[in-house]
This record gives C-alpha cells, sequence and structure tokens, in this order.
C-alpha cells in the first residue's frame, strides 16, 4: 500500500496532517497524533497580535499589578508572568523536533513585517522543517483595492523567502477576487505551497448583552466542497505543493481531496470532537479505499478528477451552479 | 562563613528559614501575614528544596482553624510544619495550639503581629493577637527588626526541635513584616549547622504510626487531669537555657550574639525601659544618644517571653536600677497593668522576697501603652518616657503617642526630637500613586542601592484606605550603619522629596518634612517656566524658606514617549538617582538599567529596551526650576471637606482626610465604634482625569449607566420641569421617555465630577451609537478639569432636586428603578470594581429598610473603612445600617439581626394586642394585617406606625411605653449579609449553611471574585480550575465549587446566580425576587475583579465571555414556583456558545499560565470545558424537569 505523498519538498508517509489547533500544544497529544498516524504536524497558530497584545499586557501587569492598598500591594503571583509566548513557541518547536519523528511545520498567523520576517526566522532557527503562514485578514477597509491587499501579502513572503531557508506554504481565505492569479504571484515570490482554505471565526450578536462576540463553530463535512473546487483548479496549474484544509472529517473527504488535486490532507475539527485516536480510522478508511480502486498508489490517483483532467471542467465552474439549481427541490412544507 | 548581604522584608525573612526547615506548610491569607504564605508557595511552585533536598507541600485551608488542625495532625504524623498568621487568624488557630502545645509537639508559628477587632477592625500592628495566645503554652520569642526575623526564626526552629516546646516566633506587622532593609542572610550551611537531624528523628519516632501505635487526644479526668498538666514543668524549666545555648550556637556560626533578654545602654543606668518588638530599636537609638549626653539610661529588650526566664531578666538589668517603664504594645480593659507590666513587677518582687535582690532598692515600676495599630512610636515618645521615669511620681498606666484628654493617660512628648545618630541617613520621601509603579520602584532602588555599596538601606511604604486612586508615601533611608530607625521621615527630615502625581499639591503638605536645603523633585505636565505657578503659595513658600532644589520632569510624556505608555517609576526612579546624590550619577545609571535587564530580561528584550530608552529620555527632560525670591501663587490649597458638611465631618472626617488622625484626641472619637453613615459624599478625590458626559439629545433613557457605575457617580432623577428655572446655565435634561411618568416631566442623567474614578463602564454599556458620529455614544468620555466647576454646579443643583415618588417606580424595569436613590454612593473600592453595581443596586431597591451584616474583606473595606462610609441616607434620613462582625461569623451575624427583628417585631405584635382597647381595632389591625410587599404597602404602613406613636404617649399603661420602644420594628426590615467568595465558600461556609438551613427570612448576597480580593488575591474553593492565583501559583488544580447548587439541595432556600454585565434584567429581578422569598435567599453575583489581572475597562466583556463559555450561568431557583406547579429552576442563560478557551485566553489569571505551564494549562482547560458543558447540561436537564402541582392535602378539610 504507497499512501507516499510529497508535501513543500518532504517526503511524507501518508497524506493526513493535523492542522494548526490546540493538540500540537500538548507534547502527549503530539506524539499520540504521530503514534495514530500522523505523517507531519502543523503546530498551533503565533499570532502577532497574541504577541503584542502579550507585550501589552506585560506591560500593563506590570504597572498594575502594583495596587498600592495596605493589605494586598499587589495581586498574582507575578513570578508566573515569566517567559513570553514566543519564547514557549520556539521552546515548543525544540520539544517537538526532539520527540517526533516526522516532520514539524511552525505556524505562523501575522500581517506584518514585524510579525513575518523577524518571527519566520526564530520558527526556523529553532528547527522547524516548514513554515505555514496563515493568512487571516478581514479586508474590511473599502479603502484597499484587492491589488493592494494581494501585494501587500507578496512584499511580505518575498521578504521572508530572503530570510529563512525552510520552505513556506502559505494557507488562504476563500476571499480572493482571483484566486488562481494570486496563487501563481505567491509561487513567483518563492511559496512552495498553499494550503485551502482558512476557516474564519464568525461574529455573532448577543441580544441580551447587546454585543457582538465571536462564535467558533467546527467545520462540517460540507465545508470541503469549496476547497475542493480550488485544489482543483489549482492542480497541474502551479507548480506548488496543495493542502487541503476544512472540513475534512472522514476517510470519503480525504480521498476526495486526493483526487481532485491535493498533495495532503489535513484534519482538525474531527480530531478535536473525537480525539486523536480517529486518524488512524480515517487513515485505514483512506487504504481500504485505495485497495479497492483501481490505483496502486495515492500519487496515481492524485489530481484524476482535477479541473484539467475533467473531461468536463465545468463541473468546476459555473455551469454546474445553473444545473445544480434547476435540480433541486425545495421541501413544498416549508413554503407554507 | 562570609555573610552575603540582601534587601528584603520581614516576612520574606520568616517564610525563607520556614521554608528550608519545613515539609508541611499550611496557609491561609491575612494582612499583614499573607505575603509569607505566599512566597512559601511561590517556591514550592519553583521547586525550591528545604534543608533535606526535599520541596515542601503548602496546602491551603479554609480558616486559619483549618490551617492550626493540619498542622497538628501534620506533627502528629511526623512531618516539620509551620504555619504564619496574624490578628484573628492567630485567635482561631488558639484551640489547636493548646492541643499542640500540650502533646509536646516541636513547631514555629510565624507571626506578623497586628491588633485584634475591637471597636474597630485594624490590619495595623500591635501585640494584642500575640498577647492572646501567651497561656497556650507556646513559647513566645520576639524580633525587633528584619535581620532578627531570619535569625530568630531560625534559633526558634532549632529550639523547639531541642525542647519539644512549640514556639510562636513574633514580629511587628508591616513596621517589621513589610519594611525592606539591607541584613547579612543567614546561608544555607549555617541553617544546616543550626538543625540537628538527631532531633528531627526523634520527632519522627515520636509521630503516630500504625508500626508502633499509641493512643493520645485521651479524655482525662478529674483523678488525673492537673497531675499531667504538670508533667510538662521540667522541659518548660528547661526551655530558656535551651533558647540561650541556640543563640549562642548561633553566635559561633554568623558574629551576631542573641540573649533572651538583651540589654542596651548604660552600665550604671537608672532609668530602664523595658519592652518588645520594634520600638526596641527607636529606644536604643534614644538610649545611645541620651547616654552620649551623659544620661544614665538604658532599654531591655525582652526576646524570649515565654517561658519567662526571671532571673536571667533581672540579671540583664543593671543593678543601679532606679525606675523601671515598662511597655506594653496591647490594651487589656479593666485591667490594672498589661501582660509585660505585670510579669516584670512580679518578676521584681519575687526577687526582692528572697533579701537578696538584684536591686539595692525596689526600682519604681511603672507601666504603659504605645503604638496600638501601628501608632507612630517616636524618639520623642521614648524620650518622653525616659523624662516620665526621672520624675518623683512617674505617672503607672500612661499611654503614650495620643492625647487622652478623657482621662488623662497621655504623656507629652516632643515631636521633633531626633537621637544623634539620624544625622548620619540620607532621608528620602516618595509620594505616589498606587498604581504607577513608585513602590516597586522605590523596593527596586533599595535593590541597587544595597548591592552597589556599602551603604545600608532601609524602605517603608504608608498606603491608603482606598483602592482607586490611593496614595502612597514611601520612607527611604540610607546610611553608613545598619539603620534602627523603625518609625516615619518626619518633619523637616527629608533631603529629597518627589512628588510623582501632580495633583499631590493640592492634597498634602509634602513639603513639612523637607530639611533646608532639601531637593524636591515634581511630575508635573507644566514645563520648567511654568512649573512654579501651579505651587499652591503656601508650598511657594517653603520652597524659598527651606532654599529647596527644584525639579520637575513630565514624566507621563518620557513614559509616552519611551513606549511605557503610563508607567512612569522607571522614570521617577532614574530622576531620583541623577539629583539625589546617593551614588555618583554614572554609576546609578548603569544600575538602574543593570536593574531593568535582571527584572525584564525573562519577559523580552522589547521589555529591556524600552526601560533603557525610559532612562536615557528620563535625564534628558529632567529640569531644575530656578526659585524666584517671592511667592507669586494666589491660590492656597482647598479645603478638603466643604464648609455645609456635619460638625463631626468637619471635626473629625475631615481631619483624617488631611492625614492628621493621629492628632485627633481621644475624646474626639466615639468609644464604641459608632459613626455617622453618608461620609463618602464629603470626601471629593478628584482622582479621574476624564469625566463621562451625557448626550441628552442621543439619550434613550435606559438606565443602564447608573446601574453599572461601579462608584454611583451616575444618577438618573425625573422631576417636574419648573423647578428647574434657578439651574445652572449648563445643567442638562429633557422631557423623560415614557408614558408612565407624569406629563411633561423631565430627567436628567447627572454626574459627580469629583467623584468619578474614570472606569468608562457607562460609556462601555451604552446601547446607543450616534449614526453620525461613529464612536459616539450617549454618554462619552471628556477632560475633566474644564468640567469640573460647572459640574460641580449641576451635581449640587440635581441633588437639590426632590426625589422621585418611590412607591409609583416599577422596579422590575431598569429604566424607572434606576431612578430610585442610591444609596452606596463614592466607596473606595477599585476602579471598575466588579462588586459594587450589586450593592448599589440593593440599596436602590431596599435602602430604607436594610440592615446589613458584612463579612471582612473588600466590602468591609470600601464599605467600612475610615474615614469615610458609601452608604448613604435618604432625604427621610433612612438608609442602610451596617456593620461587620468578623469574617468568619457573618452568616450567623446577620442571622442575628433578623431573629433579634423577628422577636421584637412580635412583641409588638403582642402589645397592639394588648392595647387594642386604647388603639382601636382600626388602626391595630391594619397595623397587623398590612402588606408590605411593595413600596406602597411600606409606605403606608410607615404612616400608620407615625399614627401610634402619636397616639401612645397619650396612653397611661406601661405597654404603651414599651411598644413605643420599639414601633419601627413593625414596618419591614430587609436583612442582607454580604461578602465575599473566601467568607462563603471557605471560612464561613459552616455558618452560612446553617443559616441557609435555618428558613430564616435572610439575604444572602455572596459577591463572588473567584479569589480573596482583599487580601490580594489568594486562591478560594470559588477559584476555578486552571486559574492563578496566590496560593496557586501553579494554577488551581480543582475545579470550582457549585455552591448554587448546595443551596438548592435544600430546596426551600431562594437561589440565583447573576452577572449584571451580562444581563442587568436578569439580575433586577432576582434582586427583588430573593427580598420577597420569605425565607433564606441566596445571590451569587459574578463579580469581576482587578485580581484576575485584566484591565477593568473590559468588566462586562469578561462577564459576558464566562456566560458564553459556560463558565458562569444565569438561573434562579425559587422555591414558591413549586407551589404553582412549575419547576422552581429558572435557566436564565444559554448554552455555551463560544468555546472555554476564548474565556481563558481573554482573562490573564488563565492565560498566564500558558506562558509558563502550557501544558498544565491546555489539560486544565480541556477538564474545565469539559465541567463547564456538563454543568450546563445538568442546570438544563434539572430546569425541564416537570413539575406537577401539589395536590391538595386530603387530610386537611377544606373550608366551608
Amino acid at each position: 500500500m504507497d499512501l507516499r505523498s510529497h508535501y513543500l519538498g518532504l517526503e511524507l508517509k501518508n497524506p493526513l496532517v493535523p492542522s494548526a489547533s490546540p493538540l500540537s500544544r500538548d507534547l502527549d497529544t503530539a506524539r499520540q497524533l504521530e503514534d495514530y498516524g500522523a505523517s507531519a504536524i502543523v503546530m498551533y497558530s503565533l499570532f502577532e497580535e497574541a504577541l503584542h497584545s502579550e507585550h501589552e499586557h506585560q506591560m500593563r501587569l506590570l504597572s498594575q499589578q502594583e495596587h498600592g492598598h495596605s493589605e494586598a500591594s499587589n495581586y498574582l503571583p507575578l513570578g508566573s508572568l515569566e517567559g513570553s509566548e514566543l519564547d514557549n513557541y520556539l521552546e515548543h518547536i525544540r520539544r517537538l523536533k526532539s520527540s517526533l519523528e516526522i516532520p514539524v511545520i511552525a505556524s505562523l498567523n501575522g500581517i506584518s513585517l514585524d510579525g513575518w520576517v523577524d518571527n519566520g526566522k526564530l520558527l526556523a532557527e529553532a528547527g522547524a522543517d516548514a513554515l505555514e503562514l496563515n493568512v487571516y485578514n478581514v479586508a474590511a477597509d473599502p479603502m484597499v483595492s484587492g491589488a493592494e491587499m494581494e501585494a501587500q501579502y507578496i512584499a511580505l513572503l518575498r521578504e521572508l523567502h530572503q530570510v529563512v531557508d525552510i520552505p513556506i506554504t502559505v494557507k488562504l481565505s476563500p476571499y480572493f477576487s482571483s484566486l488562481g492569479h494570486f496563487v501563481k504571484q505567491l509561487e513567483a515570490a518563492g511559496a512552495k505551497g498553499v494550503s485551502l482554505f482558512n476557516r474564519f471565526y464568525q461574529p455573532d450578536i448577543d441580544v441580551d448583552s447587546l454585543r457582538v462576540s465571536p462564535t467558533l463553530h467546527l467545520s462540517r463535512s460540507d465545508d470541503v466542497l469549496l476547497g475542493m473546487r480550488w485544489l482543483g483548479i489549482l492542480h497541474g496549474r502551479v507548480d506548488l505543493s496543495l493542502a487541503a484544509t476544512g472540513g475534512i472529517h472522514t476517510d470519503e473527504d480525504a480521498v476526495k481531496m486526493i483526487l481532485a488535486g491535493a498533495d495532503i490532507t489535513h484534519v482538525c475539527s474531527v480530531l478535536l470532537r473525537h480525539g486523536p485516536r480517529h486518524l488512524r480510522r480515517i487513515l485505514n478508511g483512506i487504504s481500504h479505499w485505495l485497495d479497492d480502486s483501481p490505483y496502486e498508489s495515492l500519487d496515481q490517483a492524485r489530481g484524476v478528477l482535477s479541473h484539467r483532467q475533467m473531461d468536463n471542467p465545468a463541473a468546476y465552474e459555473r455551469a454546474s451552479y445553473v444545473e445544480l439549481l434547476s435540480g433541486y427541490s425545495p421541501n413544498r412544507s416549508s413554503w407554507r | 562563613m562570609s555573610a552575603k548581604m540582601i534587601s528584603l522584608d520581614g516576612n520574606e525573612a520568616a517564610a525563607h528559614i520556614a521554608h528550608l526547615t519545613n515539609e508541611v506548610i499550611a496557609i491561609y491569607p491575612i494582612t499583614p501575614a499573607s505575603p509569607m504564605g505566599e512566597y512559601a508557595d511561590t517556591w514550592t511552585a519553583e521547586g525550591r528544596k528545604n534543608l533535606w533536598g526535599s520541596v515542601p507541600q503548602v496546602i491551603e485551608l479554609q480558616s486559619e482553624g483549618g490551617a492550626a488542625g493540619t498542622i497538628h495532625g501534620a506533627l502528629q504524623s511526623g512531618a516539620l510544619s509551620t504555619t504564619f498568621t496574624a490578628s484573628q487568624g492567630l485567635l482561631l488557630m488558639l484551640p489547636n495550639m493548646y492541643k499542640i502545645a500540650g502533646e509536646l509537639t516541636p513547631t514555629v508559628f510565624h507571626i506578623a503581629a497586628r491588633s485584634l477587632a475591637c471597636q474597630g477592625l485594624s490590619i495595623f500592628c500591635d501585640h494584642s493577637d500575640v498577647m492572646s495566645a501567651r497561656a497556650t503554652g507556646f513559647a513566645m520569642l520576639a524580633s525587633n527588626s528584619v535581620q532578627e526575623v531570619m535569625d530568630t526564626a531560625l534559633i526558634a526552629q532549632a529550639a523547639t526541635l531541642a525542647s519539644r516546646i512549640p514556639v510562636l516566633h513574633f514580629f511587628d506587622g508591616f513596621r517589621t513584616s513589610h519594611e525592606v532593609a539591607k541584613i547579612e542572610q543567614v546561608s544555607d550551611e549555617v541553617v544546616r549547622a543550626m538543625i540537628d537531624d538527631e532531633l528531627v528523628s526523634a520527632h519522627r519516632r515520636r509521630a503516630m504510626n500504625p508500626e508502633r501505635p499509641v493512643l493520645r487526644g485521651t479524655s482525662q479526668n478529674p483523678d488525673v487531669y492537673f497531675q499531667a498538666r504538670e508533667s510538662v514543668n521540667p522541659l518548660y524549666e528547661a526551655m530558656p537555657a535551651i533558647v540561650q545555648a541556640c543563640m549562642d550556637r548561633f553566635a559561633e556560626l554568623t558574629g551576631r550574639q542573641y540573649h533572651l533578654y538583651d540589654y542596651f545602654g548604660a552600665e550604671d543606668a537608672e532609668r530602664v525601659i523595658v519592652l518588645m518588638g520594634s520600638g526596641v530599636d527607636t529606644s536604643r537609638e534614644v538610649v545611645e544618644h541620651l547616654t552620649a549626653h551623659g544620661e544614665k539610661v538604658g532599654v531591655l529588650a525582652v526576646r524570649l517571653y515565654r517561658p519567662l526566664d526571671p532571673t536571667a531578666l533581672l540579671a540583664a538589668l543593671p543593678a543601679t536600677t532606679r525606675s523601671i517603664a515598662v511597655l506594653d504594645r496591647t490594651k487589656e480593659p479593666g485591667a490594672d497593668g498589661e501582660p509585660l507590666y505585670k510579669d516584670l513587677i512580679a518578676a521584681v518582687a519575687q526577687d526582692a522576697a528572697t533579701g537578696q535582690g538584684r536591686f539595692g532598692q525596689m526600682p519604681r515600676i511603672i507601666g504603659g501603652r504605645y503604638g496600638l495599630s501601628s501608632k507612630e512610636f517616636t524618639p520623642g515618645m521614648v524620650k518622653a518616657v525616659f523624662d516620665e521615669l526621672g520624675k518623683d511620681q512617674p505617672k503607672h498606666g500612661f499611654t503614650i503617642g495620643i492625647n487622652d484628654d478623657l482621662t488623662h493617660s497621655s504623656l507629652d512628648w516632643d515631636a521633633g526630637f531626633r537621637p544623634d545618630c539620624t544625622q548620619q541617613t540620607v532621608n528620602a520621601l516618595f509620594y505616589g500613586l498606587g498604581a504607577d509603579g513608585t513602590v516597586s520602584a522605590n523596593k527596586n532602588s533599595i535593590k541597587i542601592i544595597g548591592e552597589a555599596t556599602e551603604l545600608h538601606a532601609q524602605g517603608y511604604f504608608v498606603y491608603d484606605s482606598k483602592k482607586s486612586g490611593a496614595v502612597t508615601v514611601s520612607h527611604l533611608r540610607f546610611g553608613p550603619q545598619p539603620i534602627r530607625s523603625a518609625y516615619l521621615i518626619g518633619p523637616d527630615e527629608a533631603q529629597f522629596v518627589a512628588c510623582h502625581q501632580g495633583s499631590f499639591i493640592e492634597r498634602y503638605d509634602m513639603l513639612d518634612n523637607a530639611c533646608d536645603g532639601a531637593t524636591f523633585l515634581l511630575n508635573s505636565t507644566a514645563g520648567p517656566e511654568q512649573a512654579w505657578e501651579t505651587l499652591p503659595r503656601a508650598m511657594q513658600q517653603q520652597i524659598i524658606d527651606k532654599k529647596l532644589k527644584f525639579y520637575v520632569i513630565d514624566a507621563y510624556q518620557v513614559a509616552e514617549q519611551s513606549g511605557m505608555g503610563r508607567r512612569i517609576n522607571t522614570i521617577m526612579q532614574t530622576c531620583f538617582f541623577a539629583i539625589s546624590g546617593i551614588l555618583p550619577k554614572e554609576q546609578a545609571i548603569a544600575a538602574i538599567k543593570d536593574a531593568a535587564q535582571k527584572t525584564y530580561g525573562a519577559k523580552g528584550e522589547k521589555l529591556v529596551q524600552m526601560n533603557f530608552l525610559a532612562i536615557d529620555n528620563s535625564l534628558a527632560n529632567l529640569h531644575q526650576v530656578s526659585v524666584p525670591e517671592r511667592a507669586s501663587s494666589d491660590f492656597e490649597r482647598p479645603a478638603l471637606v466643604p464648609s455645609q458638611a456635619p460638625a463631626f465631618v468637619q471635626e473629625v472626617t475631615a481631619r483624617i482626610i488631611a492625614g492628621q488622625g493621629d492628632l485627633l484626641a481621644v475624646s474626639q472619637l466615639p468609644n464604641d465604634g459608632t459613626w455617622p453613615t453618608a461620609t463618602s459624599q464629603w470626601e471629593k478625590r478628584n482622582i479621574s482625569l476624564e469625566i463621562p458626559v451625557w448626550d441628552e439629545e442621543l439619550c434613550i433613557h435606559c438606565g443602564k449607566c447608573p446601574l453599572v457605575c461601579p462608584h454611583g457617580v451616575i444618577r438618573s432623577k425625573v422631576f417636574d420641569p419648573a423647578l428647574t428655572k434657578d439651574a445652572p446655565p449648563t445643567f442638562k435634561h429633557v422631557p423623560v421617555k415614557g408614558k408612565e411618568f407624569p406629563e411633561g416631566w423631565h430627567i436628567s442623567y447627572q454626574v459627580a465630577p469629583e467623584d468619578c474614578t474614570g472606569c468608562t463602564l457607562c460609556v462601555d454599556i451604552c446601547p446607543v451609537k450616534d449614526k453620525k458620529n461613529p464612536g459616539r455614544r450617549a454618554i462619552n468620555m471628556a477632560a475633566q478639569p474644564p468640567l469640573r466647576e460647572a459640574e460641580k454646579l449641576n451635581w449640587d443643583f440635581f441633588l437639590s432636586l426632590p426625589e422621585y415618588d418611590r412607591s409609583r417606580i416599577r422596579p422590575t424595569v431598569i429604566k424607572e428603578a434606576m431612578i430610585a436613590q442610591p444609596l452606596f454612593e463614592f466607596s473606595g473600592a477599585c476602579t471598575g470594581c466588579g462588586e459594587t453595581p450589586y450593592l448599589k443596586l440593593a440599596s436602590q431597591l431596599f435602602g430604607d429598610r436594610m440592615m446589613i451584616a458584612n463579612a471582612t474583606g473588600c466590602s468591609s473595606i470600601y464599605g467600612g473603612n475610615l474615614p469615610t462610609t458609601p452608604w448613604a441616607t435618604d432625604p427621610n434620613g433612612r438608609g442602610p445600617t451596617w456593620n461587620n462582625s468578623l469574617f468568619e461569623d457573618n452568616a450567623e451575624f446577620g442571622l442575628g439581626m433578623r431573629v433579634a427583628v423577628d422577636k421584637q417585631a412580635e412583641l409588638a405584635r403582642e402589645l397592639l394586642e394588648a392595647l387594642r382597647p386604647e388603639l382601636g381595632d382600626g388602626l391595630v389591625n391594619d397595623l397587623l394585617d398590612a402588606d408590605q410587599s411593595d413600596e406602597a404597602g411600606i409606605y403606608e404602613q410607615r404612616q400608620r406606625v407615625t399614627t401610634l406613636q402619636e397616639k401612645l404617649p397619650g396612653i397611661d399603661r406601661p405597654e404603651a411605653k414599651q411598644l413605643s420602644e420599639i414601633t419601627d420594628m413593625l414596618t419591614h426590615k430587609s436583612v442582607w449579609i454580604v461578602g465575599g467568595d473566601g467568607w462563603a465558600y471557605d471560612i464561613g461556609f459552616g455558618g452560612l449553611d446553617h443559616v441557609l438551613a435555618s428558613g430564616r427570612n435572610v439575604n444572602i448576597l455572596v459577591l463572588d471574585t473567584e479569589v480573596y480580593s482583599n487580601t490580594g488575591g489568594q486562591t478560594s474553593k470559588a477559584t476555578p480550575r486552571g486559574a492563578v492565583a496566590k496560593f496557586s501559583a501553579g494554577g488551581k488544580p480543582t475545579p470550582k465549587k457549585d455552591l448554587a447548587m448546595i443551596a438548592m439541595s435544600y430546596e426551600n432556600v431562594y437561589v440565583a446566580q447573576v452577572a449584571y454585565g451580562a444581563k442587568d434584567i436578569q439580575t433586577l429581578k432576582t434582586f427583588i425576587e430573593a427580598e420577597s422569598f420569605d425565607g433564606p435567599s441566596i445571590i451569587i453575583a459574578y463579580s469581576p475583579c482587578i485580581a484576575w489581572g485584566n484591565d477593568m475597562k473590559y468588566n462586562h466583556e469578561m462577564q459576558n465571555m464566562a456566560i458564553r463559555s459556560g463558565h458562569w450561568s444565569l438561573f434562579r431557583y425559587d422555591p414558591r414556583r413549586r407551589l404553582q406547579g412549575e419547576n422552581p429552576l429558572q435557566l436564565d442563560s444559554k448554552a455555551p456558545s463560544q468555546g472555554y478557551r476564548d474565556f481563558v485566553q481573554n482573562e490573564t489569571r488563565f492565560s498566564m499560565l500558558w506562558s509558563k505551564h502550557p501544558e498544565d494549562a491546555e489539560h486544565f482547560l480541556h477538564e474545565s470545558q469539559f465541567e463547564a458543558r456538563a454543568r450546563f447540561h445538568h442546570y438544563e436537564q434539572l430546569a425541564a424537569i416537570h413539575f406537577d402541582k401539589p395536590e391538595d392535602d386530603q387530610d386537611t378539610p377544606e373550608e366551608q
């Protein structure tokens, strides 16, 4: 059974890579993921904002801690403040590297030169095998054009590429007007892969407190289809590793992605829900499917249903929308 | 062995030895001993090992009683064990201390001595607590300075192991426990050499062990108890020699020789003072001075107070002694002398009775009291005592340090007297804001100077009684010799005075303490050219007269430029070093930078660089002001209290506010602890640079801002606009929205400009957004100074408008409930406090009939710490009546109030019946059957009571007179039992549980901050799993106790959880339902606290996240609903909709664990998330159970 996959120049024993999530925070859990078959692991994200707010927070704590009341000159045992988020992250890379056999991919979530370049360099030096840049930015400013936004990312990536020698992949949101073009630009700027797609926390409104609050809904299998379409479209058109992420819950989801052209498939929500053991179940499912399939290796199957390989590429494009809608029969009772 | 010099305080010195020489440490927070437990817990969390290479176990208990019990058990089971406490905590340990001593168990309890609560609580120092323990059988060893604390802690440990007699090691709270001093550290080698492992083994061999079972704790009878009690005598007789042997051994190892009774002074002294504690050092200074001037005086320091060794004590006194003053730092009302005095009298008398006494002539012995509640004990006072001893008829039973104009016990003293040795020290005073880092910078300066030079250093810090805008005054001394001045820097003594907040120049006479030619440093936004003009005239004159060097810096601007935000401490510290001349400037600056590197290095390079930049910028922005020859200012410091304040406030309160409480005479103070309420209104603190401003055009009159305001500074009132014809020109009022108000009436939302603390929570809660100006709301912050004068007038006018008729308010509607006058206002609570809105709400709803039992804690401090109280009165003079008994007994205290009220009401009703013929059926029936369930009903009953009071004097029966004294009891009284989680979940839980079970009509309000807030944020059983708090430096490993579930198990208790910032209407309904329930009710109120480490401007959002994540649920359990066939439990919050991770990552108390122990943090997070979900699900299931209306009791015949 040949499940070998290639991602960012790394040879992986299979295509299942747990994506950036809290699961990698704990060394034991990370080891379990490896034991249950993970072929690499993406660490939880290091947020640029978290580093900034940590700094602000430390500044404030250092001053507000001192309270000036005779019974409580301060609060909280300050010794616990030692060590920064960044230091801990770097240390965690080292620990994961020393206790895992599989590659460790560091994940960086930021939008500024400081955030990407300085920290990216440190992550590489700490031993990460690759770097995933998490593009997590809602383009809320109507004065910034899509082109400007894209140019900003490209510039940052180019800077980073110059200072780190490990492969860089970019995790994208689906909200780019011409995704293929943007991905090509990323490739030109030095990216070795892209990962499709990022999921945003969605704001929600609390009608009691009259506040807007973020909510987190774990992904569902239905969520895979958006990423699958774009993997299908990009496969063979770019010389980049392609990772599928968002909504891969079953072996079937994973196989679909590979058929569409993904080099690897990330898993996250399903592991958060069912634990690391579930990884083995998905992996076994992929093996069984490959057994029953006409292919000898996953590499053979990879991308056979991509846009370029399709007899009917319209399935990935707008035409399929019309077909679908005309075939959709609403539940009439709900209209009454 | 070469000694290492270190700078630390007395608590750390004691904890250092205790942690090094013990295996089990049981702790419980109490001021001023809490830091000892905190140090021990932190060191254990860091893995610091004891003498035997093992990390001591530190365990927090639910009370000091619990800690003592645990120590008893641990000692009986062979572990070396210790604890730390003070004051009421020590009292709670007494029962166990008798047991521990009775069983001859070696241990040392370290006590930061503190006053006991009598007419008032005091956290400050005297010996009334340790004196209460003198009969327990513990030996008692006193330390008089920080150095002695570390030394004696070790001597005590060695002596207890050798003697088997437990030791109470005490030192003066604050003065010694919190004084930072440069001392010689006792090395681990010395500790090792002092502790005999064979004695440790002997302790272990005596332990309980099923391999060699014994029986202890027997019940003994008249036949043997007495003899057994006397069987310990040989050990007590041996103890003094053992202690002295340990002192001698210690001297061999360190060169510091102590004796059981150390005498200092002239060998041929005639006048001697005998005392214990920090006063010894001050007395030594004076003795040295006086003997150098030829006087025959001396001082005897009592170190071993129990068992007292009279022979050694008398041997230490010069045989020439003619008169002795024994100073006790305690008071025993009704006694003819305090304990140490009596011990000395007995010793001298016994000695004289032998016929071969130490003294040729029986000396004259007088006793006196000093230093109660940290009253200053200065050289002038010591000299006054010596002067008294020189008189023919010296006064016995004197007091020193106060003006007793009532019984004339006090001695006069010269406040300006200073011994010669004080000429050698450089004295520096720093006035800072509690939160501006002044104290930590000064502690840092002491370390810098201590390490960089041979100079000795001392730092003592005086704090405010307020928690918001608190002022700290740091007293620093530096000198070539060890500093023994255990008193504050006084008038004309300081060579350096720094004012870190410009606004203080309006409030304090700080230059009184400056000596001639001193340096004055002011943080001011006015530049060097303008700064002079900002000073009050008297201050200018002082600068001219004393020829002060005057420097200014705009530290806030430098902080901003350096990326430090508003953190000015490094900047002011740099200025101190640059101009005080204590160290050469270059050396000083290098040392500060080195200190910044050490302090912030571990927290990131960015912080270090920022501090370096701030240091450099400080030097560039520090300017000397050229002082004119004449004062030019046209203003003086404003009066602290307005002239319309009541006489008591003018004469007493105002002087306390001004920092002159020490000058009040005995007769001016209430003798039974009774103080007037409604006094915080007179203490205008002006601590906020910004205040909210109402936008009357946008406002929808929802009432949310007055509801959330923690300090009661935003008020709403509805009134007839005809009353506004004389309103100040900028007074805002608009027609009130809503048909429920009289037509044409207006509403005003008014801010008290001088009382606002600037928390911004009113702006945060405002639901109205200005669609034309995004970011603006119907209430917005604006700079206070330009608004202050106009808004003062508006505020006074607002107060002069009549209150709206309470009986016409629908209390369940927020905008209407908020029109009611708050009878809780302008407390000293922290800015953004999460507790006070609940108290204010209760006071608005029920204030005119509230009786409050308040557990010790934050709410008792901001509620009852002098000089003023926020509990206020309505225009009829009614308002909450408030009392604080103790920490542990509050539920029972409140229950007592209920029982008393009910009993008197019962008596009143019986008397009404008895007087029915005279009063008439109508009035009696109306009074007896009154429905007082709403405001109108209470109003009518009060009218009836007034009628009754008018009629009673005309009735010539004893019952009429009896009834006239208790007619008030015929109106409803709302009893509230208020306290924090430390009380309700821990120390007071037993009583709380009993009160819940009592069925009595009390309202219990638990202000749940999830830590012991008042004592500095120690873990309670309300602390959630994974939260970092003191005593849980590694994150609390166990979950929060579900107090509500326990209360619900009684089924006849009204139980609710609320969070006003998340769902105010549910909070409002809960308070009304709880109060109306005729039985026990308990409201557990989520109260975000500064101790959580977050900026309190996010208070409401923190409440919301707690609910969205499932950490906190809102519900009400109303037993009355069962009678209606409804499920008593109503769940008022939705299922968790947000990850628990988001909740914990937003709160410092949780998130800080990730930076140190990420895996533990992750582990706690998962468990907490699971528990939160499960708990909500459990409540959901309980709330979904179907209830049937109970069927009528078949046995009860229906009425025909």
